[in-house]
């Protein structure tokens, strides 16, 4: 019989013990490995370091990364707010939100290939834009976008990302909405508020807790962006959407331990800061 | 209960009855961009080998133009999911790798998230804000910064290379603890109290109350771990090497545009579980979005 003081450690432990055996400790070690060369395990200090900032694989990847992320993040944010605030005045919520959740879904492999057909350079899309742009303007000649050879294939990701995340947003913009006392909009209306009033003084002050709650799982989702990526593009991509997974996963391959756990670490603590501050500022809504 | 709010929300909002149709209709417009890759997936898996040579000449580097396609094939057939399933041993082999590893994860997840998500929500504990924290932070890591710490633990214990390697380190996984954990903190602490006053002990208050009680959070971790690890490539990329224990995510990019057909029927399978757990689950899986959202 446990009794209730101690029925938490009986609760917790396996799930505890499992995390520290995967992940924490094995991370210490990472940290302690980030100051040693790879092979000779001799302490080098901050060399790894200064080999991976001077990389240029690994700034072009931190650039990428940081212009994805801040693309692409508040662009979600702002769409899914957009088509929310739409569908929260529409009768058949739930068959158009089950058709934006659905990519969501769709497992990557499957949808890799129709992806090709559509973004290939001779595929549909370029197609049908050259069709239209040749039926606006009959005398340009315009010539089609290689998707993924180009820089073009970061906004095909960016796209991409959008398209498969869009859903998850939607139902939490609406979670938040639908929390939103009624009655509130209702006397914002009687006192003469106009839509765009009731939607900045009254809706937007009140999903500020949404809002973080979207970001911070955006922010989550935004990594496994890789499997589009490596699926349509491989694992050296075209220049503009070569990101920290693509380098992570080439170091690993050619087992250059010593900078990952470098890259690992240095991930690893913008990741907590970054963590700590949306924290901060989402226990700030409760005050 | 959100159906009244929605309809009050509504009530308010709505101008004119045409309006209203207006937007439907540009919301539902994109949203139909779901469609089409289904659409072409489906056709392409039944468009005999010719057929499907002719229109996708341009990719094959046979033909200048651009890739043409019709929604309905000249002449259907299911000659590509009889060749995918009934010639194709390896194709088996993946799809129960996949089945097996989902169905192995999703147990562990059961066994280890469930009880760690009851003790957040139903006990007071030294340090548990600080482990609660630990807790977000690493459901938030990305795989690729753990990597090399996975790798080293699994080298470690000898199971690099096999299913193991998948499986266990996605046991304790941190995200399915906190969708658990949104659905137990529903669970009024009063109907627990009196429960122990009643003289229940923590155990049985676990399975009478604790399970029945915060199904709709363990099933919505279940949906989307579903999901989630009938998609999984990171993992068994690096540390698979073996490519008879691969999952299905990683054999549909193996195969060539010369073989297309097989690739839309592979496709088409690949899709069908994910699917079908998309519609059953549904609800679950909009609750479980709004559960691992909740702020500890």
């Amino acid at each position: 019989m446990m009794g209730r003081k101690r029925a938490w450690i009986f609760f917790l432990f396996p799930s505890f013990a499992g995390v520290l055996l995967f992940v924490v400790c094995p991370f210490a070690d990472v940290v302690r490995r980030s100051f040693l060369t790879a092979i000779t395990g001799t302490f080098v200090g901050l060399q790894n370091y200064r080999m991976i900032f001077g990389n240029t694989a690994f700034r072009t990847a931190v650039k990428n990364t940081f212009l994805f992320t801040g693309f692409s993040i508040p662009l979600l944010v702002a769409l899914g707010l957009a088509v929310s605030l739409a569908l929260s005045r529409v009768k058949r919520v739930r068959l158009i939100k089950s058709l934006y959740l659905f990519p969501m879904a769709m497992p990557t492999a499957a949808i890799a290939i129709v992806w090709k057909m559509l973004f290939y350079k001779q595929g549909f899309v370029n197609k049908y834009l050259l069709r239209l742009a040749a039926a606006g303007n009959p005398d340009t000649v315009a010539a089609p976008i290689d998707y993924l050879g180009t820089g073009a294939a970061f906004f095909l990701l960016c796209a991409t990302y959008i398209w498969k995340n869009l859903g998850y947003t939607i139902v939490l913009w609406l979670a938040g909405i639908m929390g939103i006392n009624g009655e509130m909009l209702e006397a914002a209306k009687v006192d003469g508020a106009g839509n765009m009033q009731r939607l900045f003084y009254v809706l937007l002050p009140n999903l500020k807790g949404s809002m973080y709650t979207i970001v911070v799982l955006s922010f989550l989702n935004s990594f496994k962006i890789y499997r589009e990526a490596y699926l349509v593009a491989g694992a050296y991509p075209h220049e503009s959407i070569y990101m920290l997974q693509h380098l992570f996963n080439n170091w690993f391959v050619n087992l250059d331990l010593d900078k990952m756990a470098a890259a690992a670490v240095v991930c690893g603590i913008v990741f907590l800061a970054g963590t700590l501050l949306l924290w901060r500022a989402w226990d700030d809504r409760e005050v | 209960m959100e159906y009244v709010v929605n309809h009050m929300i509504n009530r308010v909002l709505k101008k004119g009855k045409w309006k209203n149709g207006l937007v439907e209709a540009a919301l539902l417009l994109p949203s139909l961009l779901v469609c089409i890759p289904i659409l072409i997936l489906i056709t392409g898996s039944v468009m005999g080998r010719g057929e499907l040579a002719v229109y996708l000449r341009p990719v094959l580097g046979e033909a200048e133009g651009y890739i043409t396609w019709k929604l309905m094939p000249d002449y259907p057939t299911f000659a590509n999911y009889k060749r995918l399933l009934l010639e194709t041993p390896q194709f088996f082999v993946l799809f129960w790798n996949s089945m097996g590893m989902v169905t192995a994860i999703l147990l562990g997840q059961l066994a280890v998230g469930i009880p760690a998500a009851w003790a957040f929500a139903a006990y007071e504990f030294p340090f548990r804000r600080w482990i609660l924290t630990l807790y977000i932070v690493l459901m938030l890591l990305p795989f690729q910064v753990t990597m090399l710490s996975s790798y080293l633990v699994l080298d470690g214990m000898g199971i690099m290379n096999t299913q193991k390697a998948i499986v266990l380190p996605a046991i304790f996984s941190t995200f399915p603890v906190f969708v658990c954990y949104g659905g137990f903190s529903q669970i009024p602490k009063e109907m627990l109290d009196a429960a122990r006053i009643d003289g229940a002990g923590e155990w049985l208050i676990f399975m009478k109350f604790a399970l029945p009680l915060g199904k709709g959070g363990i099933l919505s971790a279940m949906v989307l771990g579903f999901l989630e690890y009938w998609n999984l490539m990171e993992q068994p990329l690096a540390f698979l090497e073996d490519k008879a224990l691969w999952p299905l995510s990683l054999y549909l990019p193996e195969i060539t545009w010369a073989q297309a057909g097989y690739a839309f029927a592979a496709s088409v399978i690949t899709l069908v579980p994910a699917v079908f757990v998309f519609l059953m689950g549904q609800d679950y899986l909009e609750r479980g979005i709004v559960y691992a959202g909740l702020k500890g």
